[in-house]
């Protein structure tokens, strides 16, 4: 296919809500009451919603317009960085709206809703065995929740140790969810810069290891996309010290069936079922964080636990150990089936094979666009590559001049500016769902736009133009901060 | 493997692009000794029919299933769900969209969520509200938090027992390795929080209630938060059932200064409690002390109307270990479901809704007296009560389940205080009949 991606297209305006309908509309049926009106005391009453009377057809027409504004992984290639855009299989929105699932109510006794226990069940097994590790709590809602959880964890395993410490390492290419989940368990971070490799340096973590410090936290394969190659002498030093290791699996489509995260040293590792295990991202969640540790931590995982006695599905609270409770209920539900379906769609075969396509074809990018974009670790990578704007400067051209154009070709832009250690970072992360023919039609748009950043660089510059909307000021956003539409008569 | 789409060609042409010989041969860099050698135990892979069969089966195995009427709210209820809202909010441009920081190809998402933050505000009567948070319990625990680094040199927050148990277990995670201390503040007779004591407590940062609390009883939150700021303390309301503003006095018009609670009434099913939605607001004197997302309006470089994520100089990625949380994303999925079930309703179906939840109620209540039982808690109560039964209830609860009515939930386990009480709820699904059913159950 030769013909470019991105082209114009109608696109309707769409006002707000509240600019549309009419007093006196409804949107959806109400029962009609089959009840006498019951007295309520005057003081206790409202004066009523300022909500818009939309019909049904006002709504659907708003929120279709609003949708077509949009770009997903249904659209068109997502390689955002650090994200893993891949494909969301439809069946998993079926098996997670089947409605005895969908409609389960999380407070009934045990014995109503065995089959929504015995998922979260073997949810829980599958990925123990998957990641290597001995147990799971599947409370966490986010990557970030599961961090949290960790750091819980941490605190809890010290405390029942004796001695509480107040320090953790943090590598400078981490996410910044780790150290604010560190901080919210009052430890300070202390940053470990990576070598000129992209690598942690053992004997850096060996000279800032002490008594003091809880353990590391550490992303695996890295935000650079590169494997930390001295991890298992890391964990060691760690270890000696009486610390324990966090691993964040933000990247863990890399390495599924490649590492085994006990093997490595690691203590607690969080998963994103958004980004490994398919579920849709869903303009910004919900996702879910699961937790899985070692045999010697699972005593602190959250409560309640799903424990199986017999062919009997139950929840288990009683665990003094336990560092509580993180959710309201059982956790992001929803998901958590999404990516159970996902598992026994896949199988152990397609899961690894899911890796190795991911990271082949995260290499053949990375080996293509090398040679047009500076490339400033240049080293096998994983499941992603993070190029710099370096060889675009003298043009004038910015990463985010080449993301925006990247927009106009019919591509969302990779993750920009991030890790920070990179200046200008591009990372790119195409995921294994993305086919041979539309990585080479992506590797020649950029190729073309680097040629633009040279030869017409006000293209970069202006882009995106063929967008609902261009360039949107946000400094002005956060100056006058405008977070809510008009009020009463305002409006 | 369906989503997978390299042929053996294509996987050959692109390792000798890069010069491997084998897909294994990718993993090179990574060391033997941490190499995944055991095999794992995972079912074999399943084709589409086949997992559609085994939801089916584990479908089968739920007895409260779709057809059993439910009166257990307790946090998590069951409204009628529009198709429209399940159809629009599963759009997959919606859907399969990561967070919109590139908001030109986002617009759709950016817009869904500041209407979102607008009707939510005008819902809770509140200045600003963010882009939501995991759910109800976590945006309590945020919420307090919140309260102690407005107050900065504080170090107690107060919550009621009255609020959810399990939002106050979220509560105590979370503090736990802080240095703050949680106060708990009984609950009197008819079921609100005694707030006689608090005036005594010092070093209070925030003191929280629920209203509706977890008892169903709209709490005096005009009286209490007049009383929290006479302390110089922040009024956090919290909610399980946002509807109920839909009839009652809103949050912010009873001087509360933040407000968090769960939005799943809101057209998002209850799928075993999760995910929900962290609704959460507060006065904007306060809003750069915020944990989470906000979108605000801005305009484009022709001078268009449009929305970015803004005031991030709060949030993590920016600011690392001094941000405002640590939360990274948000429900956006289930505000943006929220959203069109808001707009759906709109402000005439809101007040009818809401008071139809009401109506039943009352209607539930009134029959259970009749027919011999006690209401322990005198307060008024929007769609959820206590009840105390003249006999054991076990045997009616099991002829009921028998009928398919799943009648209230036991609160022993919860409060060892109400053994033997139990937490009705009430909403729009329940008829006349399957209420006059309980009633003739409890009688007999």
């Amino acid at each position: 296919m030769n013909e470019k991606l991105g082209t114009g297209g109608l696109i309707l305006n769409e006002p707000l809500l509240w600019h549309k309908g009419k007093k006196g509309r409804i949107g959806m049926s109400i029962p009609a009451s089959d009840v006498p009106a019951a007295a309520i005391a005057e003081e206790l009453l409202g004066n009523g919603v300022d909500f818009p009377d939309l019909s049904e057809v006002d709504v659907v027409r708003h929120y279709t317009r609003l949708s077509q504004w949009n770009f997903g992984v249904d659209t068109g290639m997502y390689p955002l960085g650090s994200c893993t855009m891949k494909y969301n299989p439809k069946t998993n929105e079926r098996q997670a709206a089947t409605p005895e699932i969908a409609g389960a109510h999380p407070m009934l006794a045990d014995a109503l809703c065995q089959g929504t226990l015995q998922i979260l069940y073997e949810l829980q097994q599958y990925l123990a065995t998957i990641t290597g590790l001995d147990a799971v709590s599947l409370q966490p809602a986010a990557g970030a929740h599961g961090e949290l959880t960790g750091m819980l964890i941490f605190h809890a395993w010290h405390r029942s140790h004796g001695a509480q410490r107040h320090k953790i390492l943090i590598p400078d290419t981490a996410h910044g969810t780790n150290p604010a989940s560190a901080a919210l368990c009052g430890y300070k971070s202390v940053p470990i810069p990576s070598d000129e490799q992209g690598m942690l340096d053992p004997a850096l973590v060996a000279a800032l290891m002490d008594e003091d410090t809880a353990g590391i936290m550490l992303t695996n394969p890295n935000t650079l996309g590169l494997f930390e190659e001295h991890i298992l002498e890391i964990a060691k030093i760690v270890h000696a010290k009486g610390g324990l290791v966090y691993g964040d699996g933000a990247n863990m489509n890399a390495v599924l069936g490649v590492i085994d995260a006990k093997k490595c040293g690691i203590d607690v590792l969080h998963l994103n079922l958004h980004k490994t295990f398919s579920t849709p991202h869903g303009g910004g969640g919900p996702g879910a964080g699961p937790v899985c540790v070692t045999r010697e931590l699972a005593p602190f995982l959250p409560v309640p636990r799903v424990v199986k006695e017999g062919a009997i599905y139950r929840l288990e609270h009683d665990r003094p150990q336990s560092v509580g409770r993180i959710h309201g209920f059982h956790g992001n539900f929803g998901i958590l089936v999404r990516a159970y379906s996902y598992i026994l769609t896949m199988g152990e075969a397609g899961l690894k094979k899911a890796s190795q396509l991911a990271v082949l074809n995260a290499n053949y990018i990375k080996e293509q666009l090398k040679t047009v974009l500076h490339l400033p670790y240049d080293r096998p990578c994983m499941h992603e590559c993070v190029f710099s704007d370096l060889w675009q400067q003298e043009y004038k051209i910015s990463t985010v001049d080449m993301a925006k154009r990247l927009i106009d070709c019919g591509y969302h832009p990779p993750t920009i500016y991030f890790p920070l250690i990179v200046h200008g970072a591009m990372m790119i992360e195409p995921t294994e769902t993305e086919c041979k023919d539309d990585i080479d039609q992506f590797i020649d748009t950029v190729k073309t736009m680097v040629q633009e950043a040279a030869e017409q660089p006000e293209l970069l510059r202006q882009a995106p133009q063929r967008t609902k909307v261009r360039r949107l000021d946000e400094v002005q956003a956060a100056r006058c901060p405008c977070l809510i539409g008009p009020t009463g008569d305002d409006q | 493997m369906r989503y997978l789409p390299h042929t053996p060609e294509e996987i050959a042409s692109m390792l000798a692009t890069i010069g491997k010989e084998s897909l294994e041969g990718l993993f090179d860099t990574v060391p033997t000794d941490c190499r995944m050698t055991t095999p794992w135990s995972l079912p074999a892979p399943k084709s589409e029919w086949e997992l559609d069969d085994h939801l089916r089966e584990l479908a089968g195995t739920m007895r409260a299933g779709t057809d059993a009427k439910v009166l257990v709210g307790a946090g998590s209820y069951h409204h009628h769900i529009p198709e429209t809202v399940r159809s629009l909010a599963g759009r997959s441009e919606f859907s399969t969209a990561y967070t919109p920081y590139q908001p030109e190809m986002a617009q759709g998402t950016l817009q869904g969520i500041f209407e979102y933050q607008t009707l939510t505000a005008r819902l809770l009567g509140m200045d600003v509200v963010n882009a939501s948070m995991y759910d109800g319990a976590s945006a309590l625990a945020e919420a307090l938090l919140m309260g102690l680094r407005i107050a900065k040199k504080k170090k107690k927050v107060a919550i009621s027992k009255a609020i959810h148990p399990h939002y106050r277990a979220v509560v105590r995670a979370y503090l736990r390795p802080t240095a703050y201390e949680v106060v708990e503040l009984d609950y009197l007779e008819n079921g609100r929080t005694d707030l006689s004591g608090m005036a005594d407590l010092e070093d209070i940062a925030a003191v929280a209630l629920q209203s509706p609390n977890f008892f169903g009883v709209i709490e005096d939150l005009e009286a209490a938060s007049v009383a929290i700021h006479a302390m110089d303390a922040l009024c956090i309301a919290c909610f399980t059932e946002p509807l109920a503003y839909g009839l009652l006095k809103n949050p912010g018009q009873c001087g509360a200064d933040i407000v968090c609670g769960e939005g799943q009434s809101f057209g998002i099913s209850r799928s075993f409690g999760g995910p929900g939605l962290g609704m959460f607001g507060c006065r904007e004197a306060f809003t750069r002390n915020l944990p989470g997302r906000l979108v605000g309006e801005t305009k484009d470089l022709e001078g268009r109307r449009g929305y970015v994520l803004t005031l991030a100089t709060r949030e993590q990625h920016i600011r690392r270990e001094k941000a405002t949380s640590n939360i990274c994303s948000n429900q956006g999925l289930c505000a943006m479901t929220a959203g069109i079930y808001m707009a759906s309703l709109g402000g005439t179906g809101i007040r009818q809704l809401s008071r139809l939840n009401y109506d039943k109620t009352q209607y539930l209540k009134e029959a259970l007296i009749r027919a011999g039982a006690r209401i322990p808690f005198a307060g008024p109560v929007f769609n959820e009560f206590v009840v105390e039964f003249p006999r054991d209830f076990g045997p009616v609860s099991e002829r009921l389940l028998a009928k398919n009515i799943v009648a209230g939930l036991e609160l022993g386990a919860l409060y060892p205080e109400l053994a033997g009480r139990y937490l009705f709820c009430v909403t729009e699904t329940i008829t006349k009949q399957t209420m006059d059913t309980i009633a003739a159950e409890v009688r007999a």
